[in-house]
């Protein structure tokens, strides 16, 4: 941030929990939004899967977070898209099932190759060799391509990722940094 | 505010027109204008600006064409986006409410692809019946009336240059480019009733305060406004009726419930874009025209272009926000020329067009993930984009057809687009991508990502204009070779892409083609 002059309106892109700390060394210098620190802190875990099981949930945020890694965003914000699939669950059996079964032989090919289950596989390279093995897979299909939108179109996400969202109610952007680019 | 005008069923000195975007709403208040009753039938919702958000999926959702449709053919489509072979819109206003609006012109040698390339083998190249001189007083008229920026025809300045912009004219400099364009339907100031742009972004979800052209809110009021012109929406077009002597009476149509009206026309204007309009002559086939209507030629559906294109993300060392201001960034115009030392015909733009955050991880790389995809998603903010928007040749195989069995809410048969690219299209894509990572790097990239074609927005060709019945659909007025009270007045009667976005042209086309109109009826051709 240091180096960029003070002219282009640059974003704030750290996680919420490190934003507070700085926050309460610098209060009145961010341009952090308001409504990002007052979001209540989901109660979301794995135990959230009453359908589809615990194990089964947190297997899933494990396969969740290995196919879209980003080391800065809470376990929640994986969670939270997951449980559309939850959700689905309860009235859709046969999706039930491919994902219980996508699951059991996540683990099967782990515990083959690896000698422990997918969630306990420690290694993130040799989670990702078994992803491999399964990406055609419609169950890796299914659950990848609703990460797509269920991680990538939450709002929440969005500040981490250097995304604003929605700027009609706000004026656009013609007094915000349109053109503020300072750097060529 | 003139009431609302109602036109009975039965009336049958009405032009009924057929769709109400780019095309079709411009060619209903043209006439409007000229005191010719029109009834608009529009497939789609009528939603206003009150329903537009800041928000891909949600208004992708919302107003794109969903009905079932098959992508078919060698196109990378049939995996990436089975269901989803072009990006359109349906409601009123059509896809003028989603197009960036870009308003490029045709070149001149684009109106007469044949007589510059040569005979290309295997392709279906062929010279427009009109060129460009008959064109450009109408491509003044429609930059005109669409507030085009840096047009004499407007008197309105450039827009102003966002930081996305800026990234792209610096690299496209760097690499000796000189031709870097923007002319925008997007007011750069109060202009005929719409404010000037607020540098919002989301010109592709539809413009909130209506800086930007689309017949939704330009148009279509304005044909309202003069008594002579109803809409009904909800409203499909399931077939056109034709008398004895083989004239169009009217358009058989179901509303919004699913009932059945039957529209009587002195005129039936087809305007329900690529796949929508040869699909609806398709299904219009009666004993008389068993092939379809105005399909003596066989032409109908074939020549399905919609523009060889990629796309390409660029990623800097430093915050960029493409996103903020006007979705189109700079344009490269300088590849645009025909120039067969390449080793392609035709030409191609490099057009800077922003993508959300939603948009860019669906698109970038469909089916991608893992950590070379997440560590590209991390520096979105430090992203540019290009989309790059070449000409696409006809070709015979490339074209809408009816699926034998599979049938819509409508009870009609779904439309199955099948395309295939061509080595012309591969080299073309490829020499724009080149060119894209030359421009990029030259400014500092450090990481620049090929990404496949997402569904196009541009269709056109598969009603094309021809001089010749035997060779295409309609002649140099849009008008049916063989039924001359049916007119197709969308960009499916174009008889080339051109390298460029087709707005522009469709409406100039439909211009003049509502004077054409106008004077057969006063001369009671029509």
């Amino acid at each position: 941030m240091s180096t960029q002059k003070p002219s282009m309106r640059v974003l704030d892109k750290l996680p919420q929990v490190q934003r507070r700390s700085f926050l309460a060394g610098a209060a009145g210098m961010s341009v952090v939004p308001v409504t990002a620190l007052s979001m209540a802190p989901t109660a979301l875990h794995a135990a959230s899967f009453k359908v589809l099981g615990s194990q089964t949930g947190a297997t899933l945020l494990r396969m969740a977070r290995d196919i879209y890694p980003h080391d800065k965003l809470a376990d929640r914000y994986y969670l939270q898209a997951l449980m559309a699939h939850e959700k689905a669950s309860a009235k859709d059996a046969a999706l039930k099932k491919m994902i219980t079964d996508g699951v059991a032989e996540l683990d099967a090919q782990a515990k083959r190759r690896f000698g422990s289950s997918y969630a306990a596989t420690p290694k993130e390279a040799d989670r990702v060799s078994v992803l491999k093995g399964i990406e055609q897979s419609p169950f890796f299909q299914k659950i990848r391509g609703d990460m797509v939108t269920g991680l990538y179109d939450n709002k929440q996400v969005w500040p981490m990722l250097g995304y604003e969202g929605s700027s009609w109610q706000k004026g656009g952007y013609v007094n915000r940094g349109f053109n503020d680019i300072n750097w060529l | 505010m003139t009431t609302p005008k109602k036109f009975s069923l039965n009336d049958d000195s009405v032009v009924v027109i057929v769709g109400s975007g780019a095309g079709g709403g411009t060619l209903a208040n043209e006439l409007a204008q000229k005191g010719i009753n029109c009834v608009i039938l529009e497939a789609g919702k009528h939603y206003t600006q009150a329903d537009i958000d800041n928000d891909e999926w949600g208004m992708f959702n919302k107003i794109s064409w969903l009905d079932k449709r098959i992508s078919a053919g060698g196109w990378h489509h049939t995996k990436t986006y089975p269901g989803l072979p072009a990006w359109i819109v349906k409601g009123v206003g059509g896809s003028s409410v989603h197009w960036a609006g870009l308003a490029l012109r045709f070149q001149p040698h684009e109106f007469k692809t044949r007589s510059t390339y040569g005979e290309q083998a295997g392709t279906q190249v062929m010279d427009w019946p009109v060129d460009y001189a008959e064109m450009a007083p109408f491509y003044d008229l429609a930059e005109k009336k669409l507030g085009v920026t840096g047009s004499a025809a407007s008197g309105l300045p450039m827009l102003p240059e966002n930081n996305h912009y800026k990234v792209i004219a610096a690299g496209a400099r760097k690499i000796g480019y000189k031709n870097i364009v923007r002319p925008m339907a997007i007011n750069s100031q109060a202009y005929q009733h719409r404010p000037g742009c607020q540098q919002i972004g989301f010109c592709m979800q539809g413009c909130k305060i209506g800086a930007k052209w689309s017949t939704l809110y330009a148009d279509i009021p304005d044909a309202l406004g003069t008594g002579k012109v109803e809409l009904r929406p909800q409203s499909m077009a399931l077939r056109i009726e034709h008398d004895a002597q083989g004239k169009a009476t009217g358009v058989l149509y179901a509303d919004k419930n699913g009932k059945q009206h039957f529209q009587k026309a002195r005129i039936v204007c087809v305007a329900g874009n690529s796949i929508e309009s040869p699909r609806l002559l398709l299904n219009s086939a009666s004993s008389m025209f068993r092939d379809g209507l105005a399909n003596s030629s066989g032409q109908v559906g074939r020549n399905y272009m919609n523009h060889a294109t990629a796309a390409a993300a660029s990623i800097y060392d430093k915050p960029v926000y493409m996103y903020r201001g006007t979705s189109i960034g700079a344009v490269v115009a300088d590849e645009a020329r025909h120039d067969a030392a390449r080793g392609f015909n035709g030409g191609y733009y490099l057009e800077g067009l922003s993508l959300g955050l939603p948009f860019m991880a669906a698109f970038m790389q469909p089916g991608g993930w893992g950590r070379d995809f997440t560590s590209a998603i991390d520096l979105y903010d430090h992203m540019t984009c290009v989309w790059v928007c070449g000409e696409d040749q006809a070709m015979a195989d490339n074209r809408i057809t009816l699926h034998a069995t599979e049938k819509d809410q409508y009870g009609l048969p779904v439309p199955v687009v099948t395309k295939t690219y061509t080595a012309n299209d591969d080299r073309l894509a490829s020499h724009g991508l080149k060119q894209w990572r030359a421009l990029s790097e030259a400014v500092g990239a450090k990481r620049v990502i090929d990404m496949p074609p997402y569904p196009a927005s541009h269709n056109m060709g598969t009603n094309r204009m021809s001089e010749k019945a035997r060779d295409g659909v309609v002649n140099r007025h849009g008008q049916a070779h063989d039924i001359k009270n049916l007119f197709v007045s969308d960009g499916s009667q174009f008889t080339s892409s051109g390298a460029c976005n087709p707005t522009l042209t469709i409406v100039a086309l439909a211009i003049r083609q509502a004077g054409f109109i106008e004077n057969a009826m006063k001369r009671r051709d029509l």
